[in-house]
Order: C-alpha cells, then structure tokens, then sequence
C-alpha cells in the first residue's frame, strides 16, 4: 500500500511540472499581452518587458518562475491589481470560493448519498420516482436559474437570506449560492448511486449472502454499499474541483469575490495577465490532481483488487 | 409428505411481470426430495431450473408471483420436528431461520458469487456469526475447518486472502465452504461446475459427493448437463416449459427413457463411439411462455407429436413406482413408439461401458 501511494505521488508530481510548463509557454505563445498597447507606447513596453523578464530566452524565465514558485512565491500581476503581489489577491478569492465550494459540495454529496440509497432501496416504488425525476431537473437546470430562484423566495418574498454576499457574515450569506450550487452534484451522486447500488444488488454475492442468511441494513451496509462506492468515489472527484474552483455566473450575481470572477479579470482584462492565468492554472490543475491522488489513494482502501496484488500477500 | 421426505414442491406455479408482458414461467412443478439423496433437475436454458429452486431457497426476484403451490420443508430445529412451507414466510424470516442454516446454495459462477471487497475467511464466517451463535474464535476454528473439508490448503493464511487471489475452482471451494458454514440440510448448487474447467469441474463434484455423504447432506442439482447427472444423481427431472415432463431414478432415465424430451436431450449429449458426424441437437427452441401454451408444450419440437399433443396437455403417465413421464405416448391408445434406434443403441453402449466397472 506503501509503495502504491509513493508511486502516485512521483506520478502526480511529475503531471503537475509538464502541467505548469506547458501552461507556461502556451501564455507566451497565445495572442494578446499583458500590456494595453493604445496606452502605451513602444519604448515604455519594452522596458516593461525588461522590467518582468520577457526578453529572456523563455527556458532561462521558466527556471526562474519555478524557483520562485518552489518558494510558495507566485509573483506580482503582470497588468491586473497594480502589480500587488498574486499570493495576497489570490487568498481573498480561494478562501471565498473553497468556503462555498466546501459546503457545496457537503451538502451535494450527503444529501446524494441518501438520494441514492433510499431510491435504490426502494426501487421501482415511488421515492425511487421521485428521486429520477428531481436529479433530471438538478443535471438540466444551471445552477444560476436555482440562485435566481432561492434569491427570489428566501430574500425577496421572504426576507431572510441576504441579496449578496457579505464576507462578515459567511455562513449565512453562503446558504443560498452553496445550495444552488450543490444541486448539480447532488442529482449527479444521487443518480449514480442508485444506479451502482441497483446492480451491485443483482450480483452474484449479494444473493449469495442472503443464501446465507444476511438480510436488512447489514446486507446493505456490508456488501452493496461498499461495492458500490468504489465508482461512486471517481464520480465525485471532479465535481468537487469544481465546486472548489468556483462557479462564474453565481459568482457574479451573488457578487462573491471568487476565483471564476478572478480567472475572467485576467484574461478579459486590459491585457493578458500572464502570472494571474499561470497562478490560475496551477491551482486549478494541482487541485485536479491532488483530488484524483485521494481518489487514487480511497480505491486502494475500499477495492482490494488494486490494494492486494494477484499472488502476493496481502 | 413421508417421513423420509425432507421437501417437496407441490403444484408450484409462478409467473413474471416483465415490460412484454406476464411471462408464466413455472406451470406447476412437483419434485420430491428424500433425505440424504440427490436430486438433479436437467432442461435447457429457460425451462424454469433456476426459478424453481430459487423459490425453494426464497432468492426470488422481486417481479416474481407465486400463483399457487407449497414449497414443505421438514425442519429439524432443537430436536423437534415441523413441516413448514417456506412460501409462507416472510423474508425476514426466511433469512433468519432457513437460509444458510437448512438450505444453502452454490452458484453457477464462482468468479462473480463472491464479494470481491471482503476476505474469503470474513465471508464464510459472516453467517456463523449473525445465526450460529458463535464467538468470532469459535467461528474462526469453524471456517478452518470448513477450508479443509473443502480442500483449501494453509487454510490459516488464506483465510485473509481476498477472492481475486483466488482461482475459479479455489472460489468455487470457498463458496461451497460458505454454504455449509451453516451447517445446511439441503444443499442446492445451481450448474455448480459450468464455469469450471473440465479437470476442476470433476473435483469439485466428487468434493460435493464426498462432503454429502460426511454431513449428511440432501443436495439438488441444477444442471443442462447430464454428464453430471449420471455421476452424482439419485433421481432425476426432467424439465420443460416450466414443467417436469419426466421424472425417474437415475437408471431409468438414462436406460429406459420413455420422453421424446429426455430422448432428444441423451442424443445431444457428444460420445466419442458413434458413427455419426454431426451432433443431434433437438430442432427449434423452447415456446416463448409469454403466450400460454396450448397442449402440449414440446409438439412443435417433437418428431413424434400426434393430433392430441396439439389440443391437450399429457398428465404424468406411471411406468413404475418412481419413473413418470408426460408424453402421450404412453397413453394405451397411442401408437408403440420406440426411442430412435440410434439413442438405443448409444444407451446400450453405456449400459455396456458401466457394467465393465461394476
């Protein structure tokens, strides 16, 4: 299991370096730079150019970008906030968006998870319905038309959620962008987990154990739910990167200062910010990968089969 | 139901709810099982084996009626002795009371039968622990025990294996190892050795005989294949269209068969010393149950089908205490059918061939 885990970790951290290389050429490469040229003139970009280490080969500035980036140091904003250090804007925005996310995703996969298993417990009846029918809604409906519509109900006809977001009261101000934003997860694990759990009930050993004479809660509990959780765990995964990596539209109408507002500011803005898209870029693929390392890491805990080789010992 | 009966299915009859329709898949089916003896239910894919014997084990699917009929299980519980019929219990009781602990069942494939999260020694304790009333230290010596009985070596240590450690023929011991963690009277393996290869599926089959004639054991098969039949059978049922067609001790079906069925099913079974150079295998596929047959169920298939096989379903004609079959044929008006001379001849090759061993 040992060797298993260091094996993905070298993995994971060698994906991560050709990630942050070629993230790092292709912004060089792309259209467009960080310098808003009607305002300014040829000299004054050139000397810009000096003053963030462009006119280097472009291997000699990656080296220098990845000792700094070693050093946990993301460097300054080539165009956006008046060239104030990225790490500081960058706090702000990743505490708003995770806090939301988190609980996004808190509430998408509990609430799921039960979803699920109470459809699949009671299949063909009608919660198992009713549960079809309200996943098909949460995966069609965007989770800004559910905002609007909480917005609508929990702040305007009954005034009790805040309109927009207020840092200083943050959980309460939370509840409505984290529930729409859960939706979409919730219908996604409740509908997957139901359908896991159906087949993992018509296999072979569940009905070898109740051959046995195992029945009720503990069936369920030993033998279909953790057979199927193992897929359900994949599925999970990149719905969490992106709840986490925050979502533009409920972003912007619920006025959180987050990491989609942020990503947009940097490309869209007067100039491509090269440090912000790179920064942006690495949290958001570091945050994909370390995921799926835990995801990697939990199928080994609940699948045998890839914890325990074919021959060895266990 | 004798004393020596340990159970009978009596005018079993069950249907399915499916998107095409009612399927009647069980048209009311008698078996009887004597205690320590074998009992093999053959027929082809469909004929309703499986269903059967998942009614005895209550395992039904859920879109399964029982329409009418009684599955008697004498149970032998604290020293008393009560006839009990198994339909009338709830699932809940079913679990606790019979499963595992009277009736256990082998499945057709051992690679998917066992929980591929959870070790083998875990599974084969799992149900002496919930019924038995052991301690996880008795019930571990238990299963060590059982791992011997069926031949799995450094038991110990395996034990902790899990099932994709194991191969098909270790599984198929660890799953018959589990079904007699309960200590069962009835053993029901359905096509136990199907998904085996041909060495192991001997093996496994004299393990079964073996730990039978041990413990006691009663034990049906479900098979297609009567090349196991012959080997482990006592007495044998023919089945087809959700109903016994013929039924017999293993002698009499395989000597004296008397329905076109069994006959068509011995001709099709390969043999090395015929002259022929193709395999007889019976002409068409078994009727479609979503419609109810009319008369007799195999007469489009039957070479030997009269007018009255087309308006009338045959009742169960005796030709000796234990042999019965559901052919027209044996009605004293009927014509004298003989088997096809080739089947005869075959039957009498082996009749032959085993007498050689006796």
């Amino acid at each position: 299991m040992t060797k298993y885990i260091f094996k993905r970790v070298i993995l994971a951290v060698i994906t991560l370096l050709i990630i942050v290389f070629v993230l790092f050429v292709l912004v060089r490469v792309m259209p467009g730079n960080p310098f808003p040229s009607e305002r300014m003139s040829a000299e004054q970009i050139a000397n810009k150019r000096i003053e963030l280490g462009l006119d280097k080969p472009v291997l000699v500035q990656f080296w220098d970008y990845l000792t700094k980036l070693l050093h946990g140091d993301f460097g300054k904003g080539t165009s956006l906030y008046n060239g104030a250090p990225i790490k500081t804007v960058l706090s702000t925005c990743v505490s708003n968006s995770f806090r939301i996310g988190g609980l996004a995703i808190l509430i998408g996969t509990a609430v799921g998870l039960l979803l699920g298993i109470t459809a699949a417990l009671n299949r063909g009846r009608f919660l198992d319905g009713f549960c079809t029918v309200f996943s098909i809604i949460g995966v069609c409906v965007p989770s800004y038309v559910f905002l609007i519509f909480l917005q609508y109900y929990f702040s305007y006809r009954i005034p009790f959620f805040p309109y927009f977001f207020d840092p200083g009261r943050f959980l309460f101000s939370a509840v409505l962008p984290s529930v729409s934003l859960s939706l979409f997860s919730m219908s996604t694990v409740a509908r997957f987990t139901r359908n896991e759990m159906v087949e993992v009930m018509d296999s072979d050993y569940v009905r070898l154990a109740e051959s046995k004479g195992i029945y009720g809660p503990r069936l369920v509990r030993r033998h279909v739910l953790r057979n199927a959780l193992i897929p359900i765990v994949t599925v999970i995964a990149p719905l969490i990167v992106d709840l986490l990596t925050g979502a533009l539209v409920v972003e912007k109408i619920y006025g959180i200062n987050g990491i989609g507002k942020l990503m947009v500011d940097a490309i869209s803005g007067e100039g491509v910010d090269y440090n912000y898209v790179l920064a942006l870029g690495i949290l958001y693929s570091s945050l994909y990968i370390g995921i799926m390392l835990v995801v990697d890491v939990l199928y080994g805990i609940l699948d045998p089969r890839i914890r325990v080789s074919a021959k060895g010992d266990a | 139901m004798n004393e020596k009966t340990i159970l009978e299915v009596k005018d079993l009859d069950i249907s399915f709810r499916t998107n095409a329709g009612i399927i009647h898949a069980i048209r009311g089916v008698n078996i009887d099982l004597q205690k320590g003896e074998t009992v093999a239910i053959v027929g082809e894919s469909g004929s309703g084996k499986s269903v059967t014997m998942k009614a005895v084990a209550g395992l039904m699917d859920a879109n399964a009626t029982v329409n009418r009929g009684q599955v008697l299980y004498r149970c032998a519980e604290d020293g008393k002795e009560e006839v009990i019929d198994l339909l009338t219990l709830s699932k809940k009781e079913l679990r606790r009371r019979i499963n595992g602990r009277h009736i256990s069942m082998v499945f057709q494939d051992p690679m998917t039968s066992l929980d591929p999260t959870m070790p083998v020694g875990k599974q084969i304790m799992e149900g002496m622990l919930l019924h038995g009333g052991m301690n996880a230290a008795q019930a571990k010596a238990r299963a060590l025990e059982l791992m011997n009985l069926v031949g799995i070596t450094d038991a110990e240590h395996r034990m902790k294996y899990y099932p994709h450690q194991f191969s098909g023929g270790m599984r198929q011991r660890v799953v018959i190892a589990i079904a007699l963690s309960g200590d069962p009277d009835i053993l029901i393996c359905d096509e136990p050795t199907t998904a085996l290869d041909v060495t192991i599926q001997a093996k496994i089959l004299e393990l079964i005989k073996d730990i039978q004639n041990r413990m006691g054991l009663s034990v049906i098969y479900i098979t297609h294949d009567l090349g196991v039949v012959a080997k482990v059978a006592d007495y044998v049922n023919v089945m087809y269209a959700g109903k016994i067609v013929e039924v017999g001790n293993v002698n009499e079906i395989f000597y004296d068969p008397k329905h076109p069925y069994t006959w068509g099913l011995l001709s099709a079974m390969p043999d090395l010393d015929t002259d022929d150079d193709r395999l007889y295998s019976i002409p068409g596929s078994p009727p479609n149950l979503l419609h109810e047959p009319v008369g007799d169920a195999f007469a489009a298939r039957n070479a030997y089908a009269m007018r009255i096989d087309e308006k009338a379903e045959p009742p169960m004609f005796k030709i000796s205490d234990t042999h019965y079959a559901a052919t027209w044929l044996l009605h004293p008006d009927a014509p004298k059918v003989e088997m096809p001379p080739e089947l005869k001849a075959r039957l009498e090759r082996a009749r032959k061939e085993a007498e050689k061993y006796i």
